[in-house]
């Protein structure tokens, strides 16, 4: 168990540090250069002295040669500190941090609305014996991947807010302004996990413990939510890296349309003037929240199958 | 991104005897295509769309950048199939002529991927050992970040444009082009045929261009059609974002930001360029199932 956990560890803390150094040959090799968006008017408007550009670039480190700057930059980062944010002049992961709070919002409603729609679907598929139901229900998912995020947006906008008048169209205030964000933000998720809950559900049922149950007497409502809900679960859990990191993600897209403050407007604002040190920080974060939801996910498995810790076969 | 699209099992899979002569497999086809009226309409739906990237003239005349400012924000009729914008401009109009716009990129971006990820995957695959492991972590932290983050630290760093958002959709989907390739390359170079090729001496850049290429090549176009789906799908929202071409180019994307102020008194601005995003995205899927061996059941 302590091997498990001790190997699990280290290969996520590998994860991060080849994702830093990722997004700085990225954003630091790459041609394109903020002081330089700066000098040609970023903050008020005024261009820049070139003694200025040269005062910039030695305050944020830029004149040293790169491989410098990338040890100097990651043992920061490894004390947590993500620099700072070239346009505002605050400290990266305030900056995050400050955004956070309104972001985790949306994405928690978003998983909700994904996990109980998504989960919802799979099982409502995967019990009934209408074989056209099952067929439509499983082509919702993959009608739902072929839509775009924002449009949906747009369209729950216009029915919900300016049709019906029943929702907020924008801002963040209160519950209600949650509900069309959430939804957005959760669809494309809620399909992904109806996809495999669906597919796995399908091979738990198949399995012989459940002709068991079956004889047994137990209940078809049993047999499908104690007996094969339970093992099918595990690799519907697998997938939950992916969909905390694209929940996170889709906030980029979603918070634009509905207008809301948080982790993805400030993305986009970040992008928008180069600033370097704060699109990377919001990258670190992403992955640092990917490699955590995943490292979390590690762990739980050996509670749920005892067999992966052990590594006795499957 | 391939398991958002997890297939379901074969609705109607058909037994059918091996047809040889030439009026026999035009039966089979026009069986096959007549119990999939699904997949013939997106088809059309695809050809619908070349010909608007292609020759956008046949379907739509008129100028896309032109537009009567008395006739501005019509709804859809039979002279503006899309209704007009707030310059008059005709919506119909301006999402065919978009097609070539979306659809270059959409090229662009499955190409940067398919080729890189190939190599890498190609490389992994045939190398082994350690050059194996280290592309593989290197694919492996590609996919620990969201791919929207990935295109949008690509378009920090390169600027905006079609082509650059494309470049940067296109290496933000390296990763699973380069797993299906590097299994792919696995599976065949273990293969008889390519043992008793290196038994009879063949030279390993032979067995590499005849054997390992032209087999390895059918899941990784599967894999290429179903990107095009996904990339359509980022190409625009970055382009909705803002990150395209620059204003008045009516790239899809950027035609529903358009829309979107005038989206409480004029549906028609965001909702139809909306749809003709999802009917193709679904229509590349639809066909990209087909392709992945519903033919041979």
């Amino acid at each position: 168990m302590i091997g498990y956990l001790v190997r699990r560890v280290a290969t996520a803390v590998a994860v991060l540090w080849a994702a830093y150094t990722l997004t700085f040959i990225v954003l630091y090799l790459l041609p394109g250069d903020p002081i330089t968006t700066m000098a040609s008017g970023g903050l008020d408007g005024e261009p820049l002295t070139p003694e200025a550009i040269e005062a910039l670039k030695v305050r944020y480190g830029l004149d040293q040669p790169l491989i410098v700057q990338y040890g100097h930059r990651l043992a920061e980062a490894v004390r947590g500190d993500l620099g700072t944010s070239i346009q505002t002049g605050q400290d990266v992961r305030g900056a995050i941090l400050d955004a956070l709070p309104s972001t985790l919002q949306v994405a928690l409603a978003g998983l909700l609305f994904a996990v109980l729609v998504g989960g919802g679907l799979a099982l409502a598929a995967t019990s009934t014996r209408l074989r056209w139901l099952r067929q439509v229900l499983m082509a919702l998912p993959s009608l739902a991947v072929s839509l775009p995020v924002f449009w949906v947006g747009l369209m729950l906008v216009q029915v919900f807010s300016f049709g019906l008048h029943w929702l907020p169209s924008t801002g963040a205030n209160g519950p209600a302004a949650l509900v069309l964000p959430a939804i957005t933000l959760g669809l494309p998720m809620g399909a992904l996990i109806a996809q495999v809950l669906a597919k796995s559900m399908d091979t738990a049922l198949a399995e012989p413990y459940v002709g068991t149950a079956r004889a047994k007497g137990v209940g078809e409502r049993d047999v499908h939510l104690r007996h094969a809900l339970r093992n099918a679960a595990i690799p519907a859990l697998t997938v939950l890296g992916y969909v905390a990191g694209n929940l996170l993600a889709g906030t980029v897209v979603v918070e634009t349309v509905f207008t809301r403050p948080g982790l993805g407007r400030l993305t986009v604002q970040a992008v928008g003037v180069q600033d370097i040190p704060l699109v990377q920080g919001i990258v670190i974060f992403a992955s640092l929240v990917f490699v955590g939801v995943n490292l979390l996910v590690d762990l739980i498995y050996p509670v749920l199958d005892p067999r992966i810790a052990t590594g006795v076969p499957a | 991104m391939t398991e958002l699209l997890l297939r379901e099992e074969g609705s109607s899979s058909v037994v059918l005897a091996r047809a040889s002569t030439p009026r026999e497999r035009r039966a089979r086809l026009g069986r096959f295509l007549l119990r999939r009226p699904g997949l013939v309409a997106s088809v059309l739906m695809v050809l619908l769309v070349l010909i608007a990237a292609f020759a956008p003239s046949v379907l739509a005349p008129g100028d896309p950048n032109l537009g009567v400012v008395a006739d501005k924000l019509q709804a859809p009729s039979a002279a503006h199939l899309f209704g007009t914008d707030y310059l008059g401009r005709d919506v119909y109009t301006r999402v065919v002529h978009g097609a070539s716009l979306s659809l270059q990129a959409t090229v662009i971006a499955v190409a940067v991927a398919l080729v890189a990820g190939g190599l890498i995957g190609l490389l992994a695959g045939f190398v082994g050992r350690w050059v194996d492991e280290a592309l593989m972590r290197v694919v492996d932290v590609l996919l620990s970040i969201p791919a929207i983050l990935l295109s949008l630290a690509l378009i920090t760093a390169l600027g905006y444009g079609t082509v650059k958002v494309a470049i940067a959709v296109g290496i933000a989907s390296v990763a699973s082009f380069a797993r299906v390739m590097r299994a792919e390359t696995m599976r065949i170079r273990r293969s008889t045929y390519v043992e008793a090729a290196r038994s009879v001496g063949t030279r390993w850049y032979v067995s590499l261009w005849r054997h390992v290429l032209p087999n390895a090549a059918g899941p990784v176009l599967v894999l290429a059609v179903l990107e095009f789906g996904l990339a359509i799908l980022a190409i625009s929202s970055l382009s909705f974002l803002g990150y395209g071409a620059p204003p008045p180019a009516p790239e899809w994307g950027s035609l529903i930001s358009e829309g979107r102020n005038y989206l409480a008194t004029s549906w028609w601005l965001c909702a139809l360029p909306g749809l003709t995003i999802a009917a193709t995205v679904l229509s590349v899927n639809r066909i990209s199932r087909a392709l992945d061996g519903e033919w041979k059941r």
